[in-house]
């Protein structure tokens, strides 16, 4: 383990630089922008969840004064191809294109069919309706099981299943299955002293981000546009909409306006496409703005699953083998999270037999989007929660059963590479020591525990640093802050620089003005980018001895970078003054120029996360309320450069999850229709259902990055399911394995345990 | 429909606009006048993002007609700030990291200043009771509420 290291400004908790902005109200979110002569653009979609559109006719609509411009499938240019669009989102740019804008086929209730822009938002709405689109409705499958059945209507009737062998010879609603195999689980099982096999069910749940979609594009004469959207990753929405219009990408201007939340779900196109076509018709720049309902019916939620667990375990806690078949709701489209739920389902424990099967299962729902972690909450629920059992048939502490079988350093992931250093221990050893597990379970109460698992990734990010004439910074990077990260950067540029936090800001370039970088996803940021904006701040430093030798007649390998400043080496020409980074400014005109440095690079290495999480809560017998008493997260944030933002990625995934577990899920009818598209019928915890969230920081140190960071923005939603639900089962004594944990299903399954 | 003539104060100020009957005061805020520091999460009441006072009351604005603030006193995000820089609650909003995305910010320290106006010396149940209008998805609300205890704390000195 690296030696913990003393930093001046990396681990401090200072203002956001774009703070201030927005406890005034003065930031600009997606839907702020405000052009002259901007009219206002709206979607049509459809009522049926499966469907023919037969016909779509907008003469009627294009005729009603002060609309400017509508659109169909019809006018998106075809010839879209069938390449993945890669990313932490599944699925082609073919079925993305049809998610934006149907073509012949409707297939989910709120899918996309026409657009309309009009000088008002009222008056686009009243065009919708003058909008005549004719539909052959076709037969709804909503289940993952129904969906499999032979005799199930197919959503895309050319859909062969890929990865079983041999390959099916009918089509079917299976996409894909993904398989991950290890030892002989059959022989793990004859093993086992405890063999436990038990169903789970996860509902699909929304990201449930507090502003909704919103963008306005501005089309000109010459084929060029500026679009300012909501995105976590305005370059790859730049290529999604340059593909989707067939337009030059050297003449679109994405620029990334503040983001109200994203968790995964905006790292996909949705309006912009549409926005632009709308303004390239009309003339005129266009705002579109999603209600809450669209986002709903419209926007990717994250798969509901059916799977089942089987584990076995020895007397002493060691697992002897595992296995977990789950299917996941795909939505209309390709695209549901199955890889990553089956790498990560075993990754916080060596296990020498396994096997997972996940399967991507198209149904009439809306097309999934990536959510914080994708696919492992409801992979790792299962298994987190039978190993729970197991641990409470075998009178294990659910500590002490993780740490028999925990990953370390050097252990085999199950999807390949070795681990290199990580932190799994120490967070079990975390949750040990900590005076709220130590405590007693509050009377009446039950106490749940959890892990959590993400692998973090790296890609590529780009960071210009720009040194002024007086020596204050400015850190242009290419990745939307989605909660905080300019902070961060701002940090490892002060600490790497050797100058003030409070000289330097960060700013997000826009697509014309940075680099490439990808989405601000995959709890990528504050190490991929956070290490492009240190190399790029070594650059500087790089230039800086080199400039600095020539002023004193060294040579470069003569000076040293110490404090924020350059220093002749020991025994070398003493006499000169050191030079700091604004020394070195005001006289760059001198010693060739402006003082920039840059970093593009493609960051390997990012170092999983893990986490514990338990909690207490108390079971109102009577009326099925679940009432969080005290909730612990712990994880490893490999060095955490902003420790109130790390903090806020681990309470507020803490929320999500505990969200999920008790309330949270899509409720459809049997035609497929959404029935509690809103925030009143899809209850996000409010202040009033959650106690203060108690966090403890892990720092393993990632080898991989200048100053050990791993990203936390993800695993921090994982472990609330299960230590959820085993909070629930060990204050009611009642095993739930299907979620959310609502007052009605608590109320029926204690009424059925007591019967029995 | 015509559009109809609106007096109204916000934050100190008179406004004369016309307002289509059908149309929000959120909608009026944002898309007449340009005040977008008010924010839209819902439009149908559940999640507080677009707060405002109205008349001393606090509103969700996309539950109130532009119509209806004739002759009234309106009070945004945008008048929080006074001549002597941040209100506390901003301030403490800052320092105590309460926002990641920052959307529901405007909606949460309206809320919270309109609680402190009221009950200077909150409990941390009563604190959470008065912003269970509020929604934030991306903080677990803990240091929203320390932010707002805090602030209680120095508003009373
Ligand atoms: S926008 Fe008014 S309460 Fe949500
Ligand atoms: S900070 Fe994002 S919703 Fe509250």
């Amino acid at each position: 383990m690296a030696e913990a290291v003393d930093y001046k400004y990396i681990g401090t908790r200072p203002v956001r630089p774009d703070g201030v902005d927005k406890v005034t109200g003065r930031a600009q979110y997606g839907a702020d922008p405000i052009l002259p002569g901007m009219i206002h653009g709206r979607i049509l979609r459809s009522p049926h969840a499966h469907a023919m559109i037969k016909s779509v006719n907008l003469s009627r609509a294009l005729e009603l004064p002060g609309v400017h411009a509508a659109l169909s499938g019809a006018d998106f240019p075809g010839g879209i191809g069938d390449e993945a669009i890669g990313g932490e989102s599944g699925g082609t740019m073919s079925d993305l294109a049809k998610n934006v804008m149907a073509r012949d086929k409707v297939v989910y209730h709120g899918q996309a069919v026409a657009a309309v822009a009009a000088q008002t938002p009222q008056l686009a709405l009243q065009a919708l309706k003058l909008i005549e689109v004719e539909y052959e409705v076709l037969p709804v499958v909503l289940d993952v099981r129904a969906a499999m059945q032979e005799s199930a209507p197919l959503l895309d009737p050319t859909c062969i299943t890929k990865g079983v062998k041999p390959e099916p010879e009918k089509p079917s609603n299976v996409v894909s299955v993904t398989t991950f195999n290890r030892g002989d689980v059959d022989e793990g099982f004859e093993q086992a002293d405890l063999v436990l096999e038990r169903e789970y069910i996860v509902p699909m749940a929304h990201q449930g981000y507090i502003e909704p979609h919103g963008c306005v594009a501005q089309a000109n004469e010459g084929g060029a546009a500026t679009v300012w959207c909501s995105t976590q990753g305005h370059f790859e929405f730049r290529a999604a909409t340059s593909k989707l219009l067939g337009m030059n990408m050297a003449d679109l201007k994405f620029i990334a306006t503040e983001i109200g939340g994203g968790f995964g779900g905006k790292t996909v196109v949705y309006l912009e496409p549409v926005a632009l076509l709308l303004s390239q018709k009309s003339g005129k720049p266009v705002k579109m703005q999603m209600s809450r309902e669209e986002v709903f019916r419209a926007t990717g939620p994250t798969s509901g699953t059916y799977g089942t667990a089987k584990i076995g375990v020895k007397k002493d806690g060691t697992i002897t083998a595992a296995k977990i078949w789950m299917a996941f709701e795909a939505g209309g489209f390709a695209g549901a999270p199955t890889g990553p739920a089956a790498m990560a389902v075993f990754s916080p424990y060596t296990i020498e037999n396994f096997k997972v099967e996940t399967l991507d299962v198209l149904v009439n729902k809306p097309k999934v989007a990536a959510y914080r972690a994708p696919g492992a909450p409801q992979s790792m629920h299962a298994f987190e929660s039978i190993l729970d059992e197991a641990a409470d048939e075998l009178g294990i502490d659910p500590i002490d059963i993780r740490l028999t079988n925990a990953a370390s350093e050097g252990t085999t992931a199950p999807y390949g590479p070795k681990f290199p250093t990580i932190g799994f221990v120490e967070c079990l050893e975390a949750a040990k020591n900590h005076p709220s597990y130590k405590a007693p379970v509050p009377e009446g109460a039950g106490r749940g525990l959890a892990a959590g698992f993400w692998f973090n990734v790296g890609m590529q990010s780009s960071a210009e640093v720009h040194v002024a004439e007086n020596g204050t910074v400015t850190v242009v990077e290419g990745s939307p802050d989605i909660g905080g990260s300019r902070a961060s950067m701002c940090l490892m540029a002060a600490e790497t620089l050797g100058v003030e936090y409070e000289s330097i800001r960060a700013v997000v370039g826009d697509t014309q003005s940075t680099g490439f970088s990808n989405v601000t996803g995959g709890s990528r940021t504050t190490f991929a980018t956070g290490m492009a904006v240190v190399q790029a701040c070594e650059d500087i430093i790089t230039q800086c001895k080199s400039r600095a030798a020539a002023t004193w007649g060294v040579d470069d390998d003569q000076v040293e970078w110490e404090d924020g400043h350059c220093v002749p080496k020991p025994g070398v020409n003493a006499e000169v003054k050191p030079l700091s980074l604004a020394d070195m400014a005001a006289a760059a005109a001198k010693t060739g120029g402006p003082i920039s440095g840059r970093a593009s690079l493609n960051a390997q290495g990012a170092g999983a996360s893990f986490s514990v999480n338990f909690t207490d809560v108390a079971v109102d017998p009577d009326t099925g309320h679940v009432e969080v008493l005290n909730f612990t997260a712990i994880q490893d944030a490999g060095k955490a450069i902003h420790p109130a933002y790390v903090e806020g990625q681990m309470q507020g995934g803490a929320a999500q999850g505990i969200g999920w577990a008790l309330n949270e899920e899509y409720i459809f009818n049997d035609d497929g229709v959404m029935q509690n598209a809103g925030f009143l019928d899809y209850r996000i915890p409010v202040a009033s259902d959650l106690p203060m969230i108690d966090c403890e920081i892990v720092e393993v140190p990632n080898p991989s990055h200048p100053y050990g960071v791993r990203g936390v923005g993800e695993t921090p939603i994982i472990a609330p399911l299960a230590a959820i639900g085993n909070a629930v089962a060990h204050a009611t004594g009642v095993r739930i394995n299907e979620l959310p944990l609502s007052p009605p299903r608590i109320v029926a399954a204690l009424d059925a345990a007591h019967k029995a | 429909m015509s559009k109809v003539h609106v007096a109204t104060q916000i934050n100190g100020e008179v406004h004369e606009f016309l307002c289509e009957p059908e149309e929000t005061l959120l909608q009026t805020l944002r898309d007449t006048l340009g005040m977008t520091g008010t924010k839209e999460g819902c439009g149908t009441g559940d999640c507080g993002a677009c707060s405002v006072m109205l008349d001393g009351a606090l509103v969700c604005s996309c539950l109130v007609l532009g119509v209806e603030t004739s002759g009234k006193e309106i009070e945004t995000i945008e008048g929080v700030a006074g001549e002597d820089g941040l209100h506390v609650l901003q301030q403490k909003f800052l320092e105590h990291a309460a926002l990641q995305c920052g959307v529901c910010t405007p909606g949460f320290i309206i809320a919270a200043k309109a609680l402190l106006e009221k009950n200077p010396d909150p409990t941390e149940t009563e604190i959470r009771y008065w912003l269970a209008g509020n929604l934030c998805r991306c903080t677990g609300y803990d240091k929203i509420i320390r932010a707002v205890q805090d602030a209680a704390v120095t508003l009373r000195a």
